[in-house]
């Protein structure tokens, strides 16, 4: 540990034994919200407090720790609370998802599947999947209480009548082992059918909104639909610029003024792994290159 | 003050309460894993186990409910020292600890209420014995189906009936710690009679 002024993983004892204590209550009750008294981070609401947080209260001196922000490892977000946990928990870090024991997340889910021995920790803005179809604390709470979910498969019903299909790409609505239904954080719908059934533990942590719940692994996870209007998991319709995947999650770059474009995976890592690989895309040299 | 009093809590805190609470967490997203779990050397009747669980999890914001044997003046000296936590009685806890007979009756613990229902106790049940055979269990954490040597059946098929309230239940034996979380469905061993 180089700062030795901060306890390890930079919060107090107290709070992390609060924060454990509603990590294992989120993860009795799969999907549930259970509040908790987020502190003040020396980072600004929206940047991952409630992810920070969660990640201090699990961390060991023994783990591996990575940090996403839509996929990627090398943004400032990314970066700068992979550093932090580096100098205040004196964490090994890494970039490659399958030597990582602990992954922090800012909407994505990596492309690579996780293991038994990894943990998955989400940050997320608004936990609350009714709220914006109820602002009142209150009302929703009690709307979770009687399972009285109507007003969601509403809005989805809105979305078919405006738009022919479910509109609602990222932040899309789960039911949880058939009882609570969740705001996976704003991942992609691409990401909604990995959430069920993942072998490693998923924890969510809101730091504005003080909630933090969790997946345990192998839970049953299924996105709202209907049976005329089935759920599709969607992405860009390309081949990755880079690497050529043709199963991964795409981001649209704009190249030039002349609105040129390109697609590449979202996932750096796993981008990078498949280049080394020898996976050409046509943006980078390979077949079908202008 | 009795030096047995002073002595028995985590050697390095933070480290040891963060390998302690992983191993914690990991029992309770995997029902009927059997861990080890150490650091802590609490008096007796309680076990390294359940003093570890208690070091990581209690302090002057958890009410803690000591039954049985483990309501000694040993036990309570110790508890107050290294947590703080204010004793109180079966209803009032948000922890308890004891053998499965002397935590009984599960009907005094708090199961949460329908808005709040992580407000519910979790029972520490000390164990002669904890090994992953006897009352099978399915549900979320578990792939397959999982077994863990239950006290009894019937009483976690009951609290399962109430979720999403509920009580949670951390199961220790020396160093060993498995957990069984409200959501896990349980069911007596292939072959044994059905339970009443």
């Amino acid at each position: 540990m180089t700062d030795q002024a901060y306890n390890f993983a930079y919060l107090d004892e107290q709070t992390k034994r609060m924060i454990r204590r509603a990590i294992l209550k989120g993860l009795a009750i799969p999907g549930y919200q259970v509040p908790f008294a987020s502190r003040e981070m020396p980072m600004p609401y929206g940047w991952g407090t409630g992810g920070v947080q969660v990640s201090a209260a699990v961390l060991t001196p023994d783990d591996r720790f990575k940090v996403i922000d839509q996929g990627a490892d090398d943004t400032t977000n990314a970066v700068s609370i992979r550093s932090f946990f580096q100098r205040t928990a004196g964490v090994a870090t890494t970039t490659a998802t399958r030597e990582a024991t602990v992954i922090q997340t800012r909407h994505r889910i990596p492309e690579e599947p996780l293991t038994e021995g990894q943990i998955l920790v989400y940050q997320v803005p608004i936990p609350e999947p009714l709220r914006f179809l109820e602002p009142r604390e209150s009302e929703t709470r009690k709307m979770h209480s009687l399972e009285e979910y109507g007003l969601m498969h509403v809005k989805l019903y809105e979305d078919i009548s405006r738009h022919g299909h479910i509109a609602t790409s990222y932040a899309y609505p789960v039911k949880v082992e058939g009882r609570y239904v969740m705001d996976p954080s704003p991942i992609p719908k691409f990401d909604n059918p990995k959430l069920g059934d993942m072998a490693a533990i998923q924890l969510f942590g809101a730091g504005r909104e003080q909630r933090i719940y969790a997946l345990p692994p192998y839970t049953r996870v299924i996105s709202l639909d209907f049976e005329d209007h089935p759920f599709e998991p969607s992405k860009a319709d390309h081949p990755c610029g880079m690497c050529a995947a043709t199963d991964s999650y795409l981001d649209e770059l704009i190249v030039d003024d002349a609105g040129g474009r390109m697609f590449v995976c979202s996932d750096t890592d796993y981008c990078e792994a498949r280049q080394a690989a020898g996976h050409i895309g046509k943006d980078n040299g390979g077949k079908g290159a202008a | 003050m009795q030096a047995e009093t002073l002595s028995g809590g985590f050697a390095d805190p933070a480290i040891a309460a963060s390998y302690a609470f992983r191993t914690v967490m990991e029992a309770m997203a995997r029902p009927g894993t059997v861990r080890e779990i150490a650091g802590a050397a609490p008096p007796a009747p309680l076990s390294p186990a359940a003093g570890a669980v208690l070091l990581t999890l209690c302090d002057t914001e958890t009410p803690v409910y000591l039954a049985g044997a483990a309501n000694c003046d040993a036990v309570r000296a110790w508890l107050a020292f290294h947590t703080g936590a204010p004793l109180v009685g079966a209803s009032h806890c948000m922890f308890a600890l004891g053998t499965w007979e002397a935590l009984a009756p599960l009907s005094e613990y708090s199961i949460g209420s329908s808005e709040y229902p992580d407000r519910s106790a979790t029972l520490i049940v000390e164990c002669p014995a904890l090994d992953a055979s006897g009352a099978v269990l399915t549900g979320p954490g578990i792939q397959t189906e999982a077994s863990l040597s239950l006290p009894e059946v019937a009483a976690f098929r009951a609290n399962r009936r109430l979720f999403p309230l509920g009580l949670d239940f951390l199961f220790t034996s020396g160093d060993r710690i498995a957990a069984l979380p409200r959501s896990t469905q349980v069911s007596a061993p292939m072959g044994a009679a059905q339970v009443s």
